[in-house]
């Protein structure tokens, strides 16, 4: 049965200028034992014929997920810490509404099993305490798992931001990204 | 009680309450007025019902979201087109494909399949037996001037013979005995996926997942009593075997439009969706505004922007566009640019 030691203290903080495309998280992200071994972190380079920068996309675990409410078999579920959980694979029909309304680009579709996956911020570890995996081994620390104290004394020229513009649409998220000091938001477009 | 009732869906509750009465009237027509009805079955019959008229009201509900709307009715709309041959061939041959051999399970696992597919091909098979002799719509007669040939009647009709002590005859007489064993090694199998996966050990819930497994081989196991009641005890624990089977078949039947086994109608849905896909590529796929690829069908993204907006969600961007218009490498791309962006406004990079 699920574990209750999730740490609510714990927050998830992101900083893309900090990612260098190692791929580390990515093959951390395989040991989640629930993604059946999948990786489900997105590494990639942002504009690779102008800049080699890369960037690297979790779930932003939305408090109110457009994968969710967009689900016609009502497959996915957030639960009562806030964490968006992968598709249920006994309703899941396969459909991709969940990865083309998803504004971060998350959720993945496995075609051969006709089947979305996303990352559930690595449930099987958060529900008993631990570090998700892709944090644990980000060596730049674009990817990083803790206290809000910590954020704050390891970058305190940042402010962790969790509110997002898509044009009309405004999307608070459970996962923070390292913003400029003194930001409220980050508008996509 | 009237603020209960109020609180109802009042399409979905008409839904149901033709459901309920469509089953009602079809015992009737196919028992020939109760003719052929076996009272001993009256419990499973009111059981029957409770769940046709559950999952009538549930389904009716789940197909009012938005999201479901949609593709309950492209896939209508698509099957009932032009194309219906095409599409009709591609829906059975999908149905087969993904509903009864539940192939889409493979790529997840060879044992989680074999596990699944023994489960619900032995639910299946035992609904296909069930259901008809609890309706009364099929009863066994002897031929008249002999003992031992059977006559199989469906709907009043004779439809086959067979002859006591035949191999048919313990096929038939035992189906059920064969559904329980595929339904208890599948079920066995699942559970221990349950115990030793840790994936599915942080996300499992008891009621969602371990309680079906359960009832299922408790299902099992009372009815083989039934079986191993009559061929070994002469029938004297019969009481006692009838009723404790009973309970788990009703509290299955009861439980099925609330729980996971409402899942068996919702796949139903991944027909449609297949078809979906298979008429927007036809249509014309969208091409992202970031990598130039095409990455869906365009029906798909304007649906979406429409299904977005009946939840709610407004992507819509300042110059007319949509948010949706791209493709998920694109939205990714495009919030690390816009993170770029914010700081080099700053003045710094890092911080």
């Amino acid at each position: 049965m699920p574990n209750t030691k999730y740490d609510q203290q714990m927050e998830f903080f992101v900083d893309m200028q900090r990612c260098i495309g190692c791929h580390a998280c990515e093959m951390a992200c395989a040991e989640c034992e629930t993604n059946g071994q999948e990786s489900m972190i997105h590494i990639h380079y942002v504009d690779r014929a102008v800049t080699t920068q890369t960037t690297v996309q979790v779930c932003m675990h939305c408090e109110d997920p457009a994968c969710a409410n967009v689900c016609p078999a009502d497959a996915i579920s957030k639960d009562d810490f806030g964490v968006v959980h992968t598709a249920n694979t006994a309703r899941c029909i396969g459909c991709s509404n969940c990865v083309l309304a998803c504004p971060f680009g998350v959720p993945q579709k496995n075609e051969a099993a006709e089947l979305m996956m996303k990352c559930n911020m690595c449930y099987d570890r958060t529900s008993a305490g631990k570090k998700p995996m892709c944090a644990t081994v980000c060596p730049t620390q674009a990817l990083f798992y803790g206290t809000r104290e910590e954020i704050q004394k390891m970058r305190p020229n940042s402010t962790p931001v969790n509110k997002f513009f898509f044009g009309m649409q405004e999307v608070n998220t459970k996962v923070n990204i390292m913003m400029p000091k003194g930001s409220t938001h980050l508008k996509v477009h | 009680m009237y603020r209960l009732i109020k609180t109802l869906n009042r399409t979905a509750l008409i839904k149901a309450i033709i459901a309920a009465l469509a089953v009602i009237i079809i015992v009737f027509i196919g028992s020939r007025n109760l003719q052929h009805f076996d009272a001993a079955l009256i419990a499973y019959l009111f059981g029957t019902v409770f769940a046709v008229f559950g999952v009538a009201y549930r389904y009716s509900v789940w197909v009012q979201r938005p999201p479901t709307r949609l593709y309950w009715r492209r896939s209508w709309q698509f099957l009932l087109s032009k194309d219906f041959a095409q599409y009709a061939f591609h829906s059975t041959k999908l149905f087969f494909r993904n509903i009864m051999l539940q192939r889409h399970i493979y790529p997840r696992g060879r044992m989680r399949w074999w596990g699944h597919f023994m489960l619900a091909t032995g639910c299946l098979i035992a609904f296909a037996v069930t259901i008809p002799l609890t309706f009364g719509w099929v009863h066994f007669t002897l031929e008249a001037g002999s003992d031992t040939t059977y006559t199989a009647n469906f709907f009043g009709f004779p439809v086959s013979q067979f002859e006591l002590g035949s191999p048919i005859a313990f096929a038939t007489f035992h189906a059920l005995v064969w559904c329980s064993v595929l339904v208890t090694i599948g079920a066995v199998i699942m559970l221990k996926r349950r115990l030793t996966h840790g994936g599915m050990i942080a996300t499992q819930t008891f009621e969602g997942d371990w309680l079906p497994l359960i009832l299922l081989i408790a299902i099992s196991i009372t009815g083989l009593g039934i079986s191993y009641d009559y061929t070994f005890l002469q029938g004297r624990t019969h009481q006692f075997m009838s009723v404790t089977h009973a309970i788990t078949v009703i509290l299955f039947l009861i439980w099925m439009p609330f729980g996971k086994f409402f899942h068996i109608f919702q796949r139903l849905a991944q027909v449609g969706a297949n078809i979906y896909k298979v008429e927007g590529t036809r249509r014309g796929l969208a091409k992202c505004p970031h990598t130039q690829q095409d990455f869906a069908s365009q029906l798909h993204v304007n649906d979406l922007k429409d299904v977005t907006k009946d939840l709610g969600f407004d992507f819509t961007l300042e110059d007319g566009r949509s948010h949706l218009d791209y493709s998920p490498e694109g939205k990714r791309s495009a919030l690390a640019k816009a993170h770029f962006q914010a700081r080099k406004d700053a003045g710094h990079f890092f911080g």
